[in-house]
């Protein structure tokens, strides 16, 4: 059932390409604004990459998380799923998945892109790879908890960026302390081990917590 | 297993205003229950509450003599609700929206072109369904009820921007489904054309 409802995602997301370029494109003009407004001088922007990637990441998460559930919650596909209940919770693992595909894993993608553009050194980097790696998992299943709390308010965005963005909090100390770390030689694994724990805490709890607000906004 | 779906002193308050109270009924497997009413009238908040989408403000539903909210889980599993909403997504074919839905029942894989054949989609099932028609979105929207191996539907307005050929089609699907003990719970403005030997009717006031 997952598989079925992960491709419809997947036809959808590849119908709707604004939907995930938009958020991709938004994350590559941010980062690319930050040397033109900070200054070409590699050793600040090297001391701030690792604030500037993570944030672009978090607000380009954010951006894509507004449309998650909107058509469906319009159309009554959400409504009837919640009726029989069976289907529910495969809906929101397959919503997570396609959302991490389709926002995520491209920033993953064109983190090396990025390392070049700020200046990153090679073992930053590395670090970098593996925080976004890490932690754009745990963004998506965040986001998602978001857009299901929001999806029947009618001008969800802020509220859904004023719910969400506190949650993320964590995820930006850990993800740039670890790249920061990396940066100036030192070890790091505890940082990343914490962000997998967080991952795994969300991963474990968040479906059900979507599942439920689902439900709610339909009653 | 006479009183399959029953409900009893139902209300139900919408913006302050009543919309039912003291409601009472009863379906058993093989009935046909047509619920009418004006628009407001609660038609729709009643099929709500029915399928356990909503709580009621009073009273309770009993399945099978016990409450609904002990057994959520077996009540939805035989159930088939299809809202005012028609549960499919524009942008996807008739063919990936009924996959989604068969996916959602936990109904095995097979070919849906049949099914498309008889509804009078043939030919149609590699265009999205906002390019249809009104009629035929509905067509795709129901092609659940070919599916489904629920024992209960529950229907809001099916019969909505349908012609003539969808309508007798779709009645006949009723006479089958009611053969096999099945029932059904449908809200219609217009009386039903072929004749149901175990139709009952419910008629909702409008209350100010």
């Amino acid at each position: 059932m997952v598989v079925t409802f992960l491709r419809r995602e997947l036809v959808l997301l590849g119908r709707q390409k604004a939907d995930w370029l938009n958020p991709l494109l938004f994350f590559i003009i941010v980062l690319t604004l930050f040397p033109l407004g900070v200054g070409p001088e590699p050793n600040q922007l090297r001391i701030m990459a690792p604030g500037i990637v993570w944030i672009a990441a978090l607000l380009s998460v954010l951006l894509a998380a507004e449309r998650l559930f909107r058509d469906d919650y319009r159309n009554g596909v959400i409504e009837q799923l919640v009726a029989s209940r069976q289907g529910l919770m495969a809906f929101v693992l397959a919503k997570a998945a396609a959302n991490w595909l389709s926002t995520g894993l491209p920033l993953v993608l064109i983190s090396p892109v990025v390392a070049m553009l700020l200046g990153v050194e090679s073992k930053a980097f590395v670090a970098m790879m593996l925080t976004l790696l890490l932690g754009t998992p745990l963004l998506s299943i965040l986001s998602v908890l978001g857009a299901a709390l929001t999806m029947s308010a009618d001008k969800g965005g802020i509220l859904l960026a004023l719910l969400i963005l506190p949650l993320y909090i964590p995820l930006l100390i850990f993800a740039s302390a670890a790249i920061e770390a990396a940066s100036m030689g030192l070890p790091y694994s505890g940082q990343l081990a914490i962000l997998v724990a967080m991952l795994l805490l969300a991963l474990a709890l968040v479906p059900l917590a979507v599942a439920s607000a689902l439900r709610i906004n339909v009653s | 297993m006479t009183n399959f779906l029953c409900a009893r002193g139902l209300s139900c308050i919408r913006q302050d205003r009543v919309l039912f109270e003291a409601l009472d009924l009863e379906l058993s497997p093989g009935q046909l229950l047509q619920i009418q009413g004006k628009n407001g009238a609660g038609k729709s908040s009643l099929l709500r509450l029915l399928a356990g989408l909503s709580t009621p403000d009073d009273g309770n539903i009993l399945f099978c003599g016990q409450p609904l909210a002990l057994q959520a889980e077996q009540y939805a599993a035989s159930l088939c609700y299809i809202g005012h909403q028609s549960g499919i997504h524009e942008h996807l074919t008739a063919v990936e929206n009924i996959a989604f839905w068969r996916a959602a029942y936990q109904l095995p894989f097979t070919d849906s072109m049949d099914l498309l054949g008889q509804l009078g989609l043939a030919g149609l099932e590699d265009i999205p369904c906002r390019m249809l028609s009104a009629g035929q979105q509905r067509r795709v929207s129901l092609a659940r009820l070919w599916l489904t191996q629920a024992q209960l539907w529950i229907l809001d307005e099916p019969f909505t921007a349908l012609d003539q050929q969808a309508i007798q089609r779709l009645q006949q699907r009723f006479h089958q489904h009611l053969a096999a003990e099945g029932a059904i719970i449908v809200t219609t403005h217009q009386a039903l054309s072929q004749d149901f030997p175990t139709l009952k009717t419910l008629e909702l006031a409008y209350r100010w």
